[in-house]
Parts: structure tokens; C-alpha cells; sequence
């Protein structure tokens, strides 16, 4: 396995002391790596499932739009993190997981870009809604 | 390869009789390459008595700075062959997101800091921003890696056909980790690490004194035998040792950590005018 860069390595060490889930990916979308609340929003173990390529990650969490989002809330924050290479915040998405359990969630992506300007991959923090 | 250690001490130059037999000045580490190209590790005070020892005749030199903190550039200014028309001097390092090299390097070598003006400089001098590589320089392949360190930092791996060196003085890969070490493919530094022959490494605290110390860009000695396992690399130099570590302490310290760790390849703490020749 090739290290990660730096920054990265730097990334997944700020996430292992926040109290907020957070995913970390590369640059193709790959889950490198999420954080212990992540574990438990998730309900899954990182030990247990190791990295998780792009399209695999249906099979752990699913997103769908709230249906009672608002217009301005369309697009995937983590999309427009990685091919847009800006930030963004979904208000109103629905996080089903693999065992059906559904959670109403707010989601802040942003870009990882190193100093020399090149894309390094996106952090995905995940913010629970008690209500609707 | 040749490899010889000019400046071992981190931090701070700290000459005198407590520190004699390690050394007290600051980063450098000469390269001759079986072809006599060479080239320059850091540019410490050890900088200074490595040109003395420059091979006549030699009309090319190459200087591949880690990082810009003045204990690894407060050499330069006293590099001779900045000073000598017939000689090609190539500076290698790090541009930080807003200035580059030469714009960083200029905030020392200049007034009020230092007399000379950069671009006064007699010699020909080219200065290049380091690429994450393989990049041949004279003799050798030369691999540049960001590391874990305050400030743009890297380290080297430089390889010939039979050899191979790594080079990360000032580096913290344990930050943050709540173990360590984590898996390579997490572990700030070890693909530029990995089975070299020859790992010189920061060491600069005892695991009793990282905690005042976390998040200053170093490691404790505990450490650097573990990333030097991880890697797994044939031998390690202990580097960059604190200033305030007499000899006698030093020796103590890295016996301990040694005695703890039962590392599966050598140790032997940097000292200054130590050779190594390796392939």
C-alpha cells in the first residue's frame, strides 16, 4: 500500500480527536478512511471494512435527498468537493445504512489541496438532525 | 556512496567540551557519489567545514535543503563555493504556498539578517524547487517526500544503482497518533524510508521529554527506532539531537532506547565527521 500524503496523514489525526463523524477519500472518491463517530453513525466498523472504493459504498450508506429539501440543497457535497474542488453543505439528505436504519443528516464536504495546488482527496463531516 | 555527517545537533549549534564528541553544529550531511558528484544535505554550520573538505577541482554542487528553519540554512552564507565564479551551486527545497524558494531563502540572506544579497552571489547559482521526483542529480536518484513537520518540510530518499539513503532530520510522525506506529501506508515519511540502507533520522527528545514538546516537528528516540522497524531499514543514525543533550546524557539516552526497543538493525547515534560507505 502507497503512504498517503502528508496532509492526509495529518487529516485522519485531527478526525481520530473530533467528536463530529467524519469520512476521509481520495481523490477518486475511495473511502480512505472514517473516524469513530463515523463508526458509530455508520455501525460499522473502519477495522471491519478497511478502504471502500466509490462504488461500493452503496452497499454501506446510502444517500438520498430529504423530501423536504430545498431547491439550493441539490448536488452531492462530496462531488462538487472533488470536481468542483470547493466546498459545500447539504441541509436536508437522508442517510439509510446497511441495516435500514434511516438518519436525517446535514453533510459539509471540502477539498484537500496541498501546497503545491493539487487535489489530495475531500473531508465528509456528517451532521446528525434530531428533527425535521 | 559516501556519507559524512558534518553537523548532527538540532536546533541550535552548541559547541564546546560537554558536546565534543557528537558534535555541535547544526545539520549537514555530505554525499560523494562513486562518479565524485556531490551533494549537500541541509545547510547547517556543519556546511562550513564541509567545503573545506570539497574535492579541487570540483565545478558542480548541489545543496537539497529539507526545510527553511535557520537551523538547517544558517550555513549558507558561509558555503564557500557561493563565493567562487567557477563554481555551479544548485539549491534544492521547498516553496511554501505563497512564496518561493528563492523569495523564502532572500529573507535570511539579506539585510538586516545577513550582509550578502542572494543575488550577489559570484558563483552560478540556480535554485529549484524540489518535485516529489525520482530526480537524477550527478550520481544519484533523488526522491523528495512532504513530511510531518511545521512549516513545508521534506525528506529525502537517495538511491544509486547499489545504495540507498534516507534522510528526514526533522520529522514527527507520531503526531497525533494515539499508537504508534500506525500502518505504513498512514506513517508520515515511509515510503521515502522504506529498506533503505542508511536511515538518518530525527531523535531529538526521550519519551519523557515529547510531551512538552508535541507538535514542534520532532521525535523522541523511541520513535525513530520504531519508524526505522516499520520501514524496515538496515541501519539507523539517530539525528538532530537536542541541543540541550550533553554527551554523556546522549549515549545514556540511546542506550536506553535501544535497551527498550531490541531494534533487528544497527543504531549509532549521528556524530559529527562519522563516514559511512555504503554499496
Amino acid at each position: 500500500m502507497t503512504q498517503q500524503p502528508v496532509e492526509m496523514i495529518l487529516a485522519r489525526q485531527l478526525t481520530g480527536y473530533l467528536s463530529v463523524p467524519v469520512i476521509l477519500v481520495d481523490t477518486a472518491g475511495t473511502v480512505v478512511f472514517y473516524n469513530e463517530p463515523a463508526e458509530r453513525m455508520l455501525g460499522v466498523r473502519f477495522e471491519e471494512t478497511g478502504r471502500i472504493e466509490r462504488e461500493e459504498t452503496d452497499r454501506l450508506v446510502e444517500l438520498s435527498d430529504d423530501p423536504t429539501a430545498k431547491p439550493g440543497d441539490a448536488g452531492h457535497p462530496l462531488e462538487i468537493a472533488l470536481e468542483e474542488r470547493r466546498p459545500a453543505h447539504a441541509h436536508r439528505l437522508m442517510l439509510r445504512r446497511s441495516d435500514r436504519v434511516r438518519l436525517q443528516i446535514e453533510v459539509t464536504a471540502f477539498p484537500l489541496i496541498g501546497q503545491e495546488g493539487k487535489l489530495l482527496g475531500a473531508v465528509v463531516m456528517f451532521w446528525e438532525r434530531p428533527g425535521p | 556512496m559516501n556519507v559524512t555527517l558534518y553537523g548532527v545537533r538540532g536546533s541550535l549549534a552548541t559547541p564546546g567540551p560537554l558536546t565534543a564528541r557528537y558534535g555541535g553544529n547544526t545539520s549537514c550531511v555530505g554525499l560523494t557519489g562513486a562518479d565524485g558528484s556531490v551533494v549537500v544535505l541541509d545547510a547547517g554550520t556543519g556546511i562550513r567545514p564541509l567545503a573545506l573538505e570539497l574535492p579541487k577541482g570540483l565545478t558542480r554542487v548541489d545543496v537539497l535543503l529539507t526545510h527553511l528553519h535557520m537551523d538547517h540554512i544558517l550555513g549558507l552564507g558561509f558555503f564557500g563555493p557561493l563565493y567562487d565564479p567557477r563554481m555551479e551551486v544548485h539549491i534544492w527545497g521547498p516553496a511554501s504556498a505563497t512564496l518561493s524558494l528563492e523569495g523564502r531563502l532572500r529573507r535570511y540572506l539579506s539585510p538586516p539578517l545577513f550582509p550578502v544579497m542572494l543575488r550577489d552571489v559570484p558563483c552560478r547559482l540556480e535554485l529549484h524547487h524540489v518535485v516529489r521526483g525520482p530526480v537524477p542529480i550527478g550520481g544519484f536518484l533523488v526522491t523528495a517526500g512532504r513530511v510531518c513537520h511545521p512549516g513545508p518540510t521534506v525528506g529525502y530518499r537517495i538511491e544509486t544503482g547499489t545504495a540507498s539513503l534516507a534522510y528526514l532530520p526533522d520529522h514527527e510522525p507520531a503526531l497525533g497518533a494515539r499508537r504508534f506506529p500506525l500502518e505504513p501506508e498512514w506513517t508520515s515519511g515511509f515510503d521515502l524510508a522504506r529498506g533503505v540502507d542508511l536511515l538518518l533520522h530525527d531523535a531529538q527528545y526521550t519519551r519523557e521529554e515529547y510531551p512538552r514538546h508535541v507538535g514542534w516537528g520532532h521525535s523522541t528516540i523511541h520513535d525513530a527506532l520504531a519508524f526505522a522497524r516499520l520501514a524496515g531499514v538496515k541501519h539507523l543514525v539517530p539525528f538532530h539531537h537536542d541541543p540541550g543533550r550533553e554527551d554523556a546524557a546522549l549515549e545514556a539516552a540511546v542506550e536506553t532506547a535501544v535497551r527498550d526497543v531490541h531494534p533487528e538493525f544497527s543504531v549509532t547515534p549521528a556524530a559529527e565527521g562519522a563516514r559511512f560507505e555504503l554499496g
